[in-house]
């Protein structure tokens, strides 16, 4: 056969897809449970690290199992039980926030259009996870996050306190900003301005949280230098989902709900002491 | 073939280095060498796909129809760099990550695609592989070497330990410009200077 005929061409062309595409299906497919594996543990290692409890030495899946994990319907801020998931038609065990973010019938328009910069929609229903103390109650929730900052999407986790108004931490798993200027948000030292900070205002609801030049007081933490427009993405994400649009509602609930078990075992206690 | 299976593996580190002297695949040597243990597997792996690509091309050099060489080449090359990053993918995590779309490009560095089309498509497959390696260790070469000084003078780590002490109680302020790529220019027309300078061969005419 000759070299250049065109019968060879088309020989060698096809021989050669064929070739290339088994090795590059097969790789995909015997690599695609590690893949999924390390990346559920890259997520539950992130949300350890935010709420500070991780421990490098130790399996994650393990320390894992401290962290009770609950999916809540973002507008109501309550939880989505088995009845809910039905009716919704939503599969509990493979759902992923990510992935309905980008579908029409698990996402709502972002409320109001440009709170959230660049971003248009956002998941109906989204994951949080609970951190309890030794004693069982509460300590911290940590709440995924993500936004828009110069190049690209942040996504990362914020944990807040039980009280839901002190900032724990901050981390973000997954960014695209520049290395040394933006990309900056992954610096412990910055991150650590986090903790402590007041998430929210005077009235209690409107985040008021920010990162700013010269940052002071409660609600301000010190802005990246040479990364004006990461700094101001981050402000608006975190704004956002702790906002009414976000996680406002849930966390609302969270306090309410705190404050009841408060005023039972106060009004307990009083009963307690009138019997005496 | 007069160069010995020795030569084709040493020649491209000094003599004729395919950073240094073609001055091929700079955009991977800007962006990979922040960190040394990025660069350490940037350098295995494109030392690896140079390697089998040349190969592999070398193996079938006799029936590439000419017309489409060059596409068959990309082929190889790209189906490759898949392999390479799905297996870093799933077990090398957290450096893939870092690395990001850095090693889908490995498919774009000049120096895959040259040695495939320069020396495979001419020599045997032996000779290709040994090839391959040779220029893979040339680049490599080169991308440790200003890996190690970024890090080093932009964190004061190697690896990720703590090499120069830095902070509120440590005596070195890190260089926050080595962190930045125009410092990988500097450190490779530094590299390139001085490999002229002893070899004075490479310096082009005027």
């Amino acid at each position: 056969m000759q070299r250049d005929s065109v019968k060879q061409t088309f020989v060698v062309a096809s021989c050669l897809c064929l070739v290339c595409s088994v090795l590059v299906s097969t790789a995909a497919v015997v690599l695609r449970p590690t893949q999924q594996e390390n990346k559920t543990l890259d997520i539950q290692k992130n949300i350890l690290k935010v709420a500070g409890v991780l421990d490098e030495n130790k399996p994650i899946a393990g320390q894992f199992a401290a962290v009770q994990t609950e999916l809540i319907w973002l507008k109501e801020g309550t939880v989505v039980t088995e009845e809910d998931a039905k009716h919704e038609k939503l599969d509990l065990r493979t759902y992923d926030a990510r992935k309905a973010s980008k579908l029409a019938e698990y996402s709502d328009a972002v409320e109001p259009a440009g709170s959230l910069p660049q971003i248009s929609r956002r998941e109906r229903f989204a994951y949080v996870y609970l951190l309890k103390k030794g004693d069982g109650s509460l300590d911290q929730i940590i709440l995924p996050i993500y936004g828009k900052g110069l190049w690209s999407t942040l996504y990362g986790f914020l944990s807040v306190d039980a009280d839901t108004k002190t900032i724990r931490g901050i981390t973000f798993y997954e960014h695209g900003e520049t290395p040394g200027l933006g990309g900056e948000v992954d610096n412990p030292g910055w991150k650590a301005l986090w903790n402590g900070k007041q998430a929210y205002g005077e009235d209690g609801k409107t985040p008021v949280i920010a990162v700013a030049k010269g940052a002071s007081g409660d609600h301000q933490i010190d802005a990246l230098s040479g990364a004006t427009i990461t700094s101001n993405g981050v402000t608006s994400l975190v704004q956002y989902w702790l906002g009414p649009d976000g996680f406002g509602p849930y966390l609302g609930r969270v306090r309410a709900a705190a404050a009841q078990t408060a005023d039972s075992s106060q009004s307990t206690s009083n009963e307690g002491g009138s019997n005496g | 073939m007069a160069d010995s299976t020795k030569d084709i593996l040493i020649k491209p580190i000094f003599r004729n280095n395919p950073i240094a002297l073609q001055i091929l695949g700079i955009c991977s040597a800007l962006a990979v060498t922040t960190k040394l243990e990025t660069a350490i597997v940037m350098s295995i792996a494109v030392t690896m796909v140079t390697a089998l690509s040349s190969a592999a091309v070398a193996l079938i050099r006799n029936v590439i129809p000419n017309s489409i060489r060059i596409i068959v080449q990309m082929t190889v090359i790209a189906t490759l760099v898949i392999l390479v990053d799905q297996f870093l993918r799933a077990y090398f995590f957290s450096i893939s990550k870092q690395m990001s779309v850095l090693v889908g490009l490995i498919i774009t560095n000049c120096i895959v695609m040259g040695r495939a089309e320069g020396f495979a498509m001419k020599n045997d497959p032996a000779a290709s592989f040994w090839d391959g390696i040779g220029n893979g260790l040339g680049y490599s070469f080169v991308l440790l070497a200003v890996a190690t000084i970024r890090e080093l003078l932009g964190k004061g780590q190697l690896l990720g330990f703590q090499v120069l002490a830095t902070g509120p109680d440590g005596f070195y302020v890190p260089n926050g410009l080595m962190l930045l790529p125009p410092s990988a220019f500097f450190l490779i027309g530094g590299i390139i200077w001085t490999i002229r300078t002893f070899d004075k061969k490479q310096v082009e005419a005027e």
